[in-house]
């Protein structure tokens, strides 16, 4: 059974109606923590997040205080907000941008106050219309209650935030494309070196990208001391952490759940949470981190939902999203469209990833829809291998960013996992589940 | 503090090597020996790492991983491996990825026999192909510009092309459009890609995704013979391949030359070469596509074929008898010329016919001696300079190259530009500070800038603030200043940029000076003479000489009987009424590789060769003495200029001393001290600086894969001239020195009239594709002639109810001319800019220089709208 | 003259001014011009390009970086239908499939009454409602064929309009003000704030 003692810090309001609108927000313990934070020095702030052990949400799990530690100093610095989830199957940022974007707001403010960064921009994902909407909203309304702008709350800190919409790519989830887009350009990841965003970041200057989840979790933080959140969790993984449960699943949905303490079983089986597979089906295999990593058979389920325990299996914890396969599912049709995800979003730049995915999707393609060879198969490895070399996790990249090495993940573990599907499709000339 | 090291130590395949800090890897590599693939890199970018062919292994904290050689720098102790199994396996993984979708049609590809994607495929690729997909379709190819053709289906996205437009040349008009695998560059969904640099992009494309329309299917790369050479088209000086098929020009490409072009070249320079050999049907001696084969004489009022010797004695005959009567003749032109031709020439003009009235300007230049007395700044100097200040005209559009050299100092390096802007420019968004100067007033403003208090200008567009920067940017003496000095406008005297050069070489003692002459060899010409009170090696004697302007007058007023033409003269003045007149008065000996307007009035014509048909040496802006090389012969029986020179001198009676344009350069060495041999001799280097004693520049290896198509350019010298110099030459060439700033007369004083409150003050400037002498005679630049207008501010505009693309009668003390106006701010208020020449919406060539008063320092017109 | 109305040109200006520089403004300024046109028209284009100082190669180039930025016409309402790997497993291709049945137009194309175009899309990261389907960027959780063809009806009689407005709307919640704070009083507060962080510093050694 899962461990769900732990309190709720970034969904802690989300179940209110009207949980978006400043009053509710403001009824619930609302600018709390920015009101104490101004009450601090920057880098006291910044000291609970580091001793928080926050890791960041975003889906590479880089601690948050540390990140902030590496900004460069300049007299001018920017904190950008990255609001584009677009990782398949991921959707708890898009919970919290529509549930409680106030929440977010007062998290950016504070680290906007402890990194004291000139501006903030808030990067929300183009599709998300309506969070696109309620952030602007508690934007302006953080403007209007003094939580924004000049002199905030009466103190020597003025800070503006500008919300800007993205317009449609996934790449631009990677924080480099992310600034390239914010820049107005086309969101081509950045060479590193030399551009690390700490140090050469939005317009060359030193820049932190932060996640969603990473700002929520903020406020608590500094109200409740980093070690309390420290004291939540195991490991390196502490606190809650959202998971977006997905596919063959009774209860889809975002879950707030300690680290560590709860495995990916409970996640999936707790009537709780995912409540087990519809239909009482049986659980084929599952993807623990965001169709970029590594698939996981049904005997990894008893892995701890943390992010080293999950790496030592192989995959990763990536963007916190579990999707799960039943026994009616077609692992080469799963793999084709999650092949076929990447070739659209490939950004163009390098070569394998751009040729590359485009390849494999029509190989996968043909597989599905009953032109496979068995030849098919270690072509497909060996094009992965030119991708990745060598098949490893964490992938050996040939790449400037990690795209290029997520596309081999779904088919080198469909047909290390399932390779008699593939060959049943290239006996039948076609899709057995059809 | 930082502990400034000289070299890095770094392993590359187990050996040890030494690298500047900073130094991308793969350069690194390379020095040592170990090649490293590339498709995307080039050497004058910024790298993008975007083909990942150049991946190489990386010792590093998790071990050995694959890294991009192209944008990794150097580090201290840093372990690379270039060569194992792992590295050789993912570059042949990107090679078959490049080629999955790349199309099978090589025999009917421009880049076929000279392609870099070609050439590794053979050395590396596996000659079979796992690919059995489909592969990506675009329609195939698309004429996204004049010149320039696009198939998307051979592009591997390898962003030179669009790193060009954006970095190097800054217009953007291609960019990539897209993504992941459907990404495909592309232009502007409305305008056409028809930037003044877009031959390079041709150039340096990877694979046959771009080509030049002039070049398409007109070669294989193997049936080329090549040269290296130095373009003419303006006074820059770029070095080139000039590659033929048999006797017939069929491309220029970029030389990567570290002073002066880096591998870049214009449009204009790049692809006028089909102007050299002329229109084959076309015997009009009228036309400037016509190319001269024969020599020509005038009988019964025909101009009819004839003999050299023939030609050559009427041509005497007309020359000697002017030259009579005191001061009865002349020589105008010769700025096409090479240093030996001009050289030549100048001997026959003083020497033989004793008259000191030569001028290779046009009136359009600036005084030689004033400019051979100012401490001159090299190309790559003004490129680093800490303030470059233009005085000059457009410089995209005059020297196209200059600006690209210029344009990276201040946008990679920061630096400092202050215009004096007199009407629109490519430089103008990159200015520090802009100074809306009007005709007339450059001198003014000038003398502002060396005053430091009290209000500066009165009525002039130019704020006290914006001389305050300026002056704060100058500095007390020029330290760290270029400034660029050309005809800004020829419809203003050109005392008046003369009288402000000089007021600026006074004051600013520590800056230097870049003409910005724009005509081929102009520079060279002066050098060896071919001006009023020049004499060869920028010597200088205070004589009576006559300008071009003086000649025409002296024609004019019978004071001068003959004039020998070295080039056609009427489409290069601005009062084309009066100089015809002035001919149609006079002995007229025209010596030309074309025909044109000028032969109306000729009484002989003599053939001689042009660029790319002859040897010899040119000087270009900052004094760089290279070598050009005949590539060509010159057809039917033209002659080289020292050819025709020494004939026409033998034909007087007397000997030049000259009997080859190597053994002139090796008499120019010997007299004035002018570096022409020596140069000839080394031709595959960076030829020689005059005035100053720089080391010899070695040339980087070739790179065939940043410039596609380039043979090996360490073509041999011209080897050393071994024949004897005729001892018994009777006419010598002096050689005084060359005069001081204070040496020179002062100049003119020059008068500038009043502004009529009613009227708009002119200015007629060049653009690169007017309809001058080289565009007509070249098709494959026809089309790009600018269309007229005549730019005001929107000031002006409003002022007169115009707007964009109204008709508008404009009419000066000379002619009246019916134009349409544009909105343009880079004009200063007041001022009304038109070209040179350029042609209306039916094609017909607008005279607009002719609506320039000649007789006022400034021209003033009044607009009517229509 | 301004091929954006009077209030979004306005509106684009104030945009601008909110970045560093004004380039950054590019996705937003599109998105505008989207809204203007229905889809990112030449005109469009010519006048981003005037407001970012950029070229319209440039403009066009970033543009169709971008799945949001359509630079032909479309239909009144864009349909997204999700096919990624959550709404695979629960449909999303049929659903697909009945969506291009129902609204006659075949994925990337648009119905000859010019109200619809269909999308097949990648993740919308609304996976707890697969199959997920969007109109105009809003989220209409149809997640059966039954459900959509309610939709669609609702769509044609014009009773979703209130919610889900006109392609090319994306957001009705709009910035109130531009910056708010004075750049030079920001940057006066962090130089402040930096001294004293030094001194503490200074201090505590």
């Amino acid at each position: 059974m899962a461990t769900l003692e732990a309190p709720r810090i970034v969904t802690a309001r989300t179940d209110y109606e009207d949980s978006y609108t400043q009053s509710r927000f403001l009824a619930t313990g609302g600018y709390e923590g920015l009101r104490k934070a101004l009450t601090m020095f920057p880098e006291a702030v910044a000291l609970e997040v580091d001793e928080a052990s926050l890791l960041g949400r975003g889906g590479a799990g880089f601690p948050a205080g540390r990140k902030w530690s590496m900004l460069r100093k300049a007299p001018v610095s920017y904190l950008v907000v990255n609001g584009d989830e677009s990782e398949p199957a991921t959707f708890k940022d898009h919970l919290l941008l529509e549930r409680d974007p106030n929440g977010i707001v007062e998290g950016i403010i504070i680290s906007a106050y402890a990194l004291q960064v000139s501006q903030v921009f808030f990067f929300v994902r183009g599709e998300f219309a309506l969070g696109l909407e309620r952030v602007q909203q508690a934007v302006n309304d953080a403007y209007e209650y003094g939580a924004l702008g000049s002199k905030i709350f009466g103190s020597n800190f003025s800070l503006d935030i500008v919300v800007h919409p993205g317009a449609g790519a996934y790449i631009c989830g990677d924080e480099t494309a992310l600034l390239e887009a914010l820049e107005g350009k086309r969101g081509f990841p950045r060479i590193k070196p030399p551009f690390f965003p700490a140090v050469n970041g939005l317009y060359n200057e030193p820049t932190v990208v932060n996640n969603v989840e990473t700002m929520a979790n903020i406020p608590w933080i500094v109200l409740n001391g980093g070690e309390a959140f420290a004291a939540l969790g195991a490991g390196r993984s502490k606190g809650t952490r959202l998971f977006a449960l997905a596919g063959r699943v009774r209860n889809p949905g975002v879950y707030e759940v300690e680290m560590v303490k709860n495995t990916f079983r409970d996640l999936i089986y707790d009537p709780a949470l995912g409540g087990g597979l519809l239909d009482g089906r049986t659980i084929k295999a599952f993807i623990p981190g965001g169709v970029s990593a590594p698939w996981f058979g049904p005997d990894m389920l008893d892995t701890p939902l943390g992010q080293d325990e999950v790496g030592e299996k192989g995959s990763m914890l990536g963007s916190g999203s579990v999707i799960v396969f039943d026994d009616t599912t077609c692992v080469v049709r799963a793999a084709w469209r999650i092949t076929k995800f990447f070739s659209r979003e490939s950004c163009g730049q390098c070569t394998p990833c751009r040729e590359g995915s485009g390849w494999l999707e029509r190989v996968m393609y043909r597989m599905e829809h009953g032109g496979g060879r068995v030849e098919d198969l270690d072509l497909m490895l060996d094009l992965c291998d030119n991708i990745a070399p060598g098949g490893g996790w964490p992938p050996q990249q040939t790449t400037i960013c990690p795209l290029g090495p997520s596309i081999p993940s779904s088919i080198t573990g469909a047909i290390s996992m399932f390779r008699n599907e593939f060959l049943q499709h290239v006996e039948k000339g076609g899709c057995p589940f059809d | 503090m930082t502990d400034v090291k000289s070299s890095v130590t770094i392993s590359v395949n187990g050996r040890s090597l030494e690298a500047a800090p900073g130094e991308l890897l793969i350069e690194a590599a390379e020095r040592a020996g170990h090649y490293v693939p590339r498709f995307c890199y080039h050497p004058r970018m910024e790298p993008v790492g975007m083909c990942r062919m150049c991946l190489v292994e990386v010792e590093g904290p998790r071990g050995a991983t694959l890294q991009p050689a192209c944008y990794l720098k150097v580090q201290e102790g840093m372990t690379v491996v270039t060569d194992s199994e792992k590295v050789k396996k993912a570059q042949d993984g990107v090679l078959e990825f490049l080629l999955a979708n790349h199309p099978l049609d090589c025999p009917v590809c421009d880049k076929g026999g000279e392609c870099p994607l070609q050439d590794q495929t053979l050395a590396h690729g596996s000659g079979e192909t796992r690919f059995i997909e489909e592969k990506r379709h675009f329609v195939k190819p698309v004429e996204i510009g004049e010149l320039v053709l696009l198939d998307r289906e051979r592009c591997i996205q390898c962003a030179r092309c669009t790193r060009f437009s954006s970095e190097v040349s800054g217009d953007t008009e291609i960019a990539f459009s897209g993504r992941g695998d459907q990404m495909e560059v592309a232009p502007s969904p409305t305008e056409p890609f028809d930037s003044t640099f877009s031959g390079n992009t041709v150039q340096i494309c990877p694979v046959g995704a771009l080509t030049a329309k002039p070049y398409r299917f007109t070669a294989r790369p193997w049936d080329l013979e090549q040269v290296e050479s130095t373009c003419t088209t303006c006074a820059v000086g770029c070095r080139v391949a000039v590659q033929s098929s048999g006797n017939r020009l069929t491309r220029v490409l970029g030389v990567d030359s570290e002073p002066v072009n880096h591998g870049w070249l214009c449009d204009k320079g790049r692809f006028t070469l089909d102007s050299i050999d002329g229109n084959e049907e076309s015997l009009d001696p009228l036309s400037a596509s016509t190319r001269l084969r024969e020599p020509l004489i005038r009988v019964n009022g025909e101009l009819v074929p004839t003999t050299w010797g023939d030609a050559l004695a009427r041509a005497a005959t007309i020359l000697q008898e002017a030259a009579k009567s005191p001061n009865g003749v002349g020589a105008i032109g010769g700025a096409a010329l090479t240093n030996e031709g001009a050289f030549a020439w100048e001997r026959f003009v003083r020497g033989v016919l004793g008259s000191d009235h030569l001028d290779a300007q046009y009136g359009d230049g600036l005084d030689g001696a004033l400019l051979q007395s100012l401490p001159k700044a090299t190309i790559d100097e003004a490129a680093n300079a800490r303030v470059v200040v233009t005085l000059t005209g457009d410089l995209r559009e005059e020297l196209p190259v200059l600006f690209l050299r210029l344009r990276e100092n201040f946008i990679k390096r920061g630096n400092a530009l202050v215009e004096f802007a007199f009407a629109s420019s490519g430089l103008h968004s990159l200015a520090s500070v802009s100074m809306p100067v009007r005709p007339g007033e450059a001198h003014l403003v000038a003398d502002a800038l060396t005053r430091t208090n009290g209000h500066l200008l009165k009525g002039s567009a130019v704020t006290d603030a914006e001389l305050n920067a300026t002056r704060e940017l100058l500095g007390e003496s020029g330290e760290g200043v270029v400034f660029i000095v050309g005809r800004p406008n020829f419809a203003e005297d050109a005392g008046v940029i003369e009288r402000a050069i000089r007021v600026l070489a006074e004051k600013f003692t520590s800056a230097t000076f870049l003409p910005a002459l724009r005509r081929a060899n102009v520079m060279g010409a002066l050098d060896m003479g071919l001006g009023p009170r020049l004499r060869p090696g920028q010597g200088y004697v205070n004589d009576n000489g006559r300008s071009t302007l003086e000649q025409i007058e002296a024609l004019r007023s019978g004071e001068q009987k003959a004039v020998l033409l070295l080039g056609c003269l009427l489409g290069n003045v601005l009062d084309v009424d009066d100089a015809s007149a002035a001919l149609d008065a006079a002995g007229v000996v025209v010596v030309s590789g074309h025909g044109g307007k000028t032969l109306a009035y000729a009484d002989v014509v003599l053939p001689a060769a042009v660029q790319h048909e002859r040897h010899g040496t040119v000087t270009n802006i900052e004094g760089r003495v290279t070598a050009v090389t005949a590539k060509i012969v010159a057809p039917g029986s033209a002659w080289s200029d020292v050819a025709i020179a020494s004939e026409l001198a033998e034909e007087c009676g007397q000997s030049l001393g000259l009997s080859s344009d190597v053994q002139c350069a090796k008499v120019i060495e010997e007299t004035v001290g002018y570096p022409a041999l020596s140069v000839l001799n080394d031709a595959s280097d960076e030829g020689a600086l005059i005035g100053r004693t720089t080391a010899r520049v070695e040339r980087r290896p070739l790179d065939p894969m940043a410039f596609p198509g380039i043979r090996s350019t360490n073509t041999a010298g011209l080897g050393e001239f071994s024949g004897a110099v005729d001892e018994e030459s009777v006419v010598a060439s002096s050689a005084p020195s060359s005069a001081t700033l204070t040496e020179i007369a002062a100049g003119r004083d020059v008068e500038v009239p009043a502004f009529d409150a009613y009227s708009l003050v002119l200015n007629v400037s060049r653009r690169l594709y007017d309809h001058g002498v080289a565009v007509q005679g070249s098709p494959a630049l026809a089309n790009l002639v600018a269309k007229s207008t005549a730019l005001l501010n929107h000031f002006d505009l409003d002022r007169l109810g115009l707007k964009t693309g109204d008709d508008v009668e404009i009419s000066s003390p000379t002619v009246t001319l019916h134009l349409p106006v544009a909105l343009s701010d880079e004009t200063p208020r007041g001022t009304i800019n038109v070209a040179f020449a350029s042609l209306d919406d039916k094609g017909e060539d607008v005279a607009s220089r002719t609506l320039v008063d000649p007789t006022s320092s400034i021209t003033q017109v009044r607009l009517e709208t229509e | 003259m301004s091929h954006l109305r009077v209030d979004l040109r306005q509106r684009a200006e104030e945009l601008v001014a909110l970045y560093p520089r004004p380039r950054s403004a590019m996705l937003p300024l599109l998105h505008l011009a989207q809204e203007q046109d229905g889809y990112v028209s030449p005109e469009g284009i010519a006048e981003v390009a005037e407001l970012t100082g950029t070229t319209t190669a440039d403009v066009r180039g970033t543009a169709a970086f971008y799945d949001m930025f359509h630079l032909e016409p479309v239909g009144k309402y864009v349909v997204g239908v999700c096919t990624n790997i959550a709404c695979l497993l629960s449909g999303g291709l049929e659903l697909l499939e009945h969506a291009s049945a129902i609204l006659g137009c075949a994925v990337g194309s648009t119905s000859d009454d010019g109200l619809f175009s269909l999308e097949e899309t990648e993740c919308l990261a609304d996976c707890n409602f697969a199959p997920c389907v969007q109109v105009n960027h809003r989220f209409v959780r149809t997640t059966t064929s039954e459900s959509f063809d309610t939709l669609v009806g609702e769509l044609r009689d014009g009773r979703r309009d209130h919610e889900i407005p006109t392609h090319g709307t994306l957001l009705r919640v709009r910035r109130t003000g531009g910056l708010h704070a004075p750049k030079a009083e920001i940057a006066s507060q962090r130089q402040e704030a930096k001294a004293a962080r030094d001194q503490r510093a200074e201090e505590t050694k």
